[in-house]
């Protein structure tokens, strides 16, 4: 095998959780201030994953005192501990750009209602690897 | 010991630091290079360590190639530069130079040979701004006018215009060494480095003071 394919498979995470597009999820972030470290949660609808393997990113759009925030995250970057889908959104799309021209009750999605095992076992996964 | 070594632009890729941000780096392929001739005033007039890196078949090397390494058991090598040591280092022909030279070393400075990019124009080699696409223009990428009338009646020594591109050497200082990897003999280099993959390049411990 290539040498920097090698290198890419040494860095990505044994176990992800698992999400798809239109989820709502809390993403707790390690951020390390001097010399402390803290958790802060980045909670949003995830309206894009991006590209795959090690370099896979995805986007979590939420709404910050009526102005839209987008944060592109790395998914395999140890900054992210942990993400958490609070519920999945009912969606016909792989990329919900659209999102960024509707304001108040039409940012809403359709909630899906998933099985409750087949969520936690990505969960459960995710636990593991701490 | 020696301050720099040969070695092979393997490709670029991302990798994760200690902070958790996520870094551009090129891999580099750095020796094991060999020891293959010791230059010194008394012989050659300057000293120098002259070293080899990369094996060439017996079979496809000359027999000046074979003849040149044949005293120290290593393979003719493919690719050959000198170098110079630090004063009074303890250097033998045949000696094998790995990473580990760059163990404490932060900064390197890259030399290696820039892609070709063939017969360039003068947007592409100088950064003209060229003319402007529509709106009735034809005039898209000439580089406009290069000198005066009668007087000088020439054109100036140096005047920026179209030509050969690329190909040539370059030194790239000052460049982040992010990582060693002395099982792989790898070193992950912060940034792009001049050059195609598998190209060779000389790695050297950065001069820049500071």
């Amino acid at each position: 095998m290539n040498i920097i394919d090698v290198i890419e498979k040494e860095q990505i995470k044994k176990a992800l959780p698992q999400f798809s597009v239109g989820d709502q999820v809390d993403v707790s972030l390690k951020i390390i201030e001097g010399d402390k470290e803290r958790i802060q949660v980045f909670s949003g609808v995830v309206i894009a994953r991006n590209g795959g393997g090690f370099k896979e990113t995805f986007t979590v759009r939420r709404i910050v005192q009526g102005e839209g925030v987008e944060r592109v995250f790395p998914i395999h970057s140890p900054q992210i501990t942990d993400i958490k889908v609070i519920k999945s959104g009912k969606v016909r799309r792989a990329k919900l750009y659209y999102m960024r021209e509707r304001t108040a009750k039409g940012t809403r999605l359709q909630e899906k209602y998933v099985k409750e095992e087949t969520r936690t076992a990505g969960v459960a996964s995710s636990e593991e690897q701490k | 010991m020696l301050n720099g070594l040969l070695g092979k632009k393997v490709g670029m890729t991302q990798i994760y630091n200690e902070e958790g941000s996520l870094l551009p780096i090129t891999l580099v392929q750095a020796g094991p290079c060999s020891v293959t001739q010791i230059k010194t005033v008394g012989n050659d007039g300057y000293s120098a360590v002259q070293l080899g890196f990369d094996d060439r078949k017996k079979k496809k090397a000359n027999k000046a190639e074979i003849g040149h390494v044949a005293k120290y058991s290593v393979e003719p090598k493919r690719f050959i530069k000198e170098l110079i040591p630090n004063q009074g280092a303890d250097i033998k022909p045949g000696q094998a130079v790995t990473v580990d030279i760059f163990n404490d070393v932060k900064k390197v400075d890259i030399i290696g040979i820039t892609k070709g990019k063939g017969f360039a124009g003068v947007m592409k080699r100088w950064n003209f701004k060229g003319g402007r696409s529509t709106h009735g223009s034809t005039r898209h990428r000439p580089p406009g006018s290069i000198g005066s009338n009668t007087d000088p009646g020439r054109v100036i020594k140096g005047k920026k215009m179209s030509g050969r591109l690329g190909g040539e050497r370059v030194t790239i200082k000052n460049l982040d060494l992010v990582k060693i990897d002395k099982d792989r003999n790898l070193l992950f280099i912060r940034g792009a480095l001049p050059g195609h993959k598998n190209g060779y390049i000389i790695i050297r411990k950065s001069r820049v003071k500071g």
